[in-house]
């Protein structure tokens, strides 16, 4: 097995206020690991700095991804190298058409000039498959679209892009149980092309994962990894919840399990 | 040719000058009558030019806009009329070689092979050379400079001449008024529809140079056009002048489509007055792109005064770089019943650039049923530049529609690291937004205009980071 993704000693620092606090995790390619936790127990802000966003400054430890130290490179950088990261709340960016947008995206990270035909092509049976309108293409990214159509637009992303390891953070949130089980086909169909990436699944409920079956499980409480575990972890949550875990924690000065940073 | 002293603007080149007439510098009453008997004008239109100039020795400079930068100008040292050839040229190979080659560079000849119905070119005062397809002259289309209308088709333009926008209306109409010259004359006979672009095409290549032209665009009823301008001058350590006067008369449920994609060196102050009259049921679209000039003061209007017409500004403008004011806006008077109006101004300022949105909504008792959209989107692109909203509406009816929004916003780190993400450089995800901000104007332009602007757009952003 090759090691995919190695963090070592991670504490990562929004305005000054530290959010994870000596994160370590460990993954192999064609791996998939879900994170799960409580919101603000620090998961998009793990996300947001394994994709290099600059207001989240790692002040100790090291992200190493396929053998190499990624840790002071831009997230364009990131994403050549085979980083992907499915936004929680994606942007609408207006007056740039998805087809562009995602034209150029794919320039930049395959180097590839495919012509705009075959690109079309590809783009439609990409788009075939997450039931999303051809029509799409031509919209603004993002623009007026519902809740469920922007993740299913994350998860097109991810498809045309195939990158070596795609950071999901909640695909699931806010979707019907029809989109969800679409978007998790998705997940799996992109899978099955593409075996060696790994999947680092962030969600906040187990019911994804009994569609997208996990090799580990991570729980996330105070900016740091609690529990880690086989699938059955997820399934505990579910019917015990966090708190057995946080009470287990050691007590080093902290009071219950608040709510706190992102 | 010369060395270009700006390296981002291509088009900052000029010609020896080899001209057939170039007055001293300076405005007097001589120099009117002179061009005018040059022009052997009829003696109405020199009795015009003649009381124009009174008009305009009389009225004081604006007391808003920039009047910094305004009372800069230096009347005196402009030279007022320059005429580059006797003779204007049928083909291109009638124009003198350093002329041609000019517009070679400019892309014109090309344009017009590929996809124009008919060409004007203006170089200093005078229009150069003109085409128009023949399938549109044998329909009784008209499009000539104005020179040419006024001698052939006097009738027409006294008609309509100077009738939506008088020399009293301000300073610098006066001073078109006066000096006149070149600006495209058309006609378009009852429902004829001129499906593709006729083109305009000024240049300035003197420095110091005062340019004037002057525009008149009569669509009769049921009939439409649309008419596309471009500019570009040398870049130069002192300024000239581009004053304008454009008339717009669409009649009854006719259309005119106006397209202004305006790149003057930053030398260049572009003051110009527009104005349409929409009649019953006719749509009047001002496209008004502003990418250069060192001021352009602007306002595009529209006189809705027959019952259902429309009439929409579309406009955008670039401000880049302290040298830089973009004072540019819209006019629309609604002055029958339900008439209707769309204004989209966006504006986009960098490196100290300064955009300046000045727009007017008037509703006139009586005009009821009017319904009109204003929207204002102001994008900044970094701490040194500046942008001002100056809207008035004067509404004298009750239960109009009316609907204002503005924003004013900055590139927002948030969508530059979802861009980023994708593999895209920063630098190019602020163009993508910057592009994108601009897509309003860019989609309805012929889409060798489009590729055209988003091109000056990128140049204009290079080394936009840091």
């Amino acid at each position: 097995m090759t090691e995919l993704l190695k963090i070592k000693n991670l504490h990562v620092e929004i305005d000054k206020k530290e959010i994870l606090q000596g994160l370590n995790l460990q993954m192999n390619e064609g791996e998939v690991h879900a994170v799960m936790g409580r919101n603000g127990s620090g998961k998009s802000t793990f996300s947001n700095t394994l994709m290099g966003h600059p207001a989240y400054k790692v002040s100790n430890g090291q992200i190493t991804f396929n053998g190499k130290s990624i840790n002071s490179l831009k997230p364009n950088e990131r994403a050549k190298l085979g980083l992907f990261l499915a936004f929680q709340y994606p942007l609408s960016i207006p007056g740039v058409t998805v087809a562009n947008f995602l034209r150029q995206a794919n320039k930049a990270i395959k180097g590839d000039a495919v012509s705009p035909r075959d690109f079309r092509k590809i783009l439609y049976e990409k788009m075939d498959d997450l039931e999303i309108d051809h029509l799409f293409a031509t919209r603004y990214i993002n623009e007026g679209f519902s809740g469920g159509e922007k993740k299913r637009m994350e998860i097109l992303q991810m498809a045309m892009l195939e990158p070596k390891l795609a950071i999901l953070d909640e695909p699931d949130s806010g979707l019907d149980i029809d989109s969800l089980k679409l978007v998790a086909d998705s997940i799996n169909k992109f899978k099955e092309k593409n075996p060696q990436t790994g999947i680092l699944l962030i969600t906040h409920y187990q019911r994804i994962l009994d569609y997208v079956r996990p090799d580990k499980v991570h729980v996330f409480a105070d900016g740091n990894i609690v529990e880690s575990g086989g699938p059955e972890l997820a399934l505990k949550l579910e019917s015990k919840g966090y708190d057995w875990l946080t009470e287990k924690e050691p007590a080093i000065g902290r009071t219950g399990v608040t709510a706190k940073g992102q | 040719m010369a060395m270009e002293l700006n390296q981002e603007y291509q088009y900052g080149f000029h010609d020896p000058e080899n001209y057939a007439f170039k007055s001293g510098r300076g405005l007097t009453k001589e120099l009117v009558v002179s061009i005018s008997k040059m022009k052997k004008e009829p003696a109405w239109m020199t009795e015009f030019r003649l009381r124009s100039l009174e008009i305009f020795f009389s009225k004081p400079m604006p007391k808003w806009g920039d009047t910094k930068l305004l009372n800069e100008i230096d009347f005196e040292n402009i030279f007022y009329y320059v005429k580059p050839m006797e003779k204007r040229g049928k083909t291109w190979e009638d124009v003198p070689k350093e002329i041609k080659n000019t517009f070679d560079r400019l892309g014109i000849p090309e344009a017009e092979r590929k996809f124009l119905a008919g060409v004007s070119a203006q170089y200093e005062s005078e229009v150069i050379y003109h085409s128009l397809r023949e399938d549109l002259e044998k329909l009784g289309v008209l499009f000539f400079d104005m020179d040419s209308g006024l001698r052939d088709h006097p009738e027409i333009v006294k008609k309509y001449f100077a009738t939506i926008i008088p020399p009293e209306d301000n300073k610098f109409a006066a001073l078109n008024s006066a000096v006149w010259s070149g600006g495209s004359f058309i006609y378009i006979p009852p429902n004829t529809q001129v499906e593709i672009p006729l083109q305009a095409y000024f240049r300035i290549n003197t420095e110091n140079m005062g340019q004037f032209e002057r525009t008149l665009i009569i669509a009769d009823e049921g009939s439409s056009v649309h008419y596309i301008e471009g500019c570009t001058a040398p870049t130069y350590s002192s300024d000239s002048l581009h004053s304008a006067v454009v008339e717009l008369i669409a009649l009854k449920n006719a259309k005119i489509r106006y397209t202004t994609i305006q790149n003057w060196s930053k030398n260049v102050y572009n003051l110009v007055t527009k104005r349409a009259v929409a009649h019953e049921g006719a749509v009047v679209e001002w496209l008004d792109g502003n990418m250069g000039s060192k001021l352009t003061m602007k306002y595009p209007s529209i006189y809705l005064i027959g019952e259902r017409a429309h009439g929409e500004v579309v406009s955008v403008a670039l401000a880049s770089g302290s040298d830089q004011h973009q004072d540019a806006g819209a006019k629309i008077i609604h002055a029958a019943k339900n008439t209707t109006s769309v204004i989209i101004s966006k504006s986009i300022s960098r490196n100290g650039g300064r955009a300046s949105y000045r727009g007017l909504i008037k509703v006139h008792k009586g005009a009821t049923g009017v319904k009109s959209t204003i929207k204002c989107d102001a994008l900044m692109l970094d701490e040194h530049s500046r942008s001002d909203t100056y809207p008035t509406m004067e509404i004298d009816e009750k239960g109009v529609q009316i609907e204002h929004e503005a924003t004013v916003s900055k590139i927002e780190d948030e969508k530059l690291f979802y861009l980023m993400s994708r593999g895209i450089s920063e630098e190019q995800a602020k163009l993508m937004i910057v592009n994108g901000f601009m897509e309003v104007f860019v989609k309805e332009l012929p889409m060798e205009y489009a590729v055209e602007l988003n091109r000056l757009i990128e140049i204009e952003m290079e080394g936009a980071i840091g």
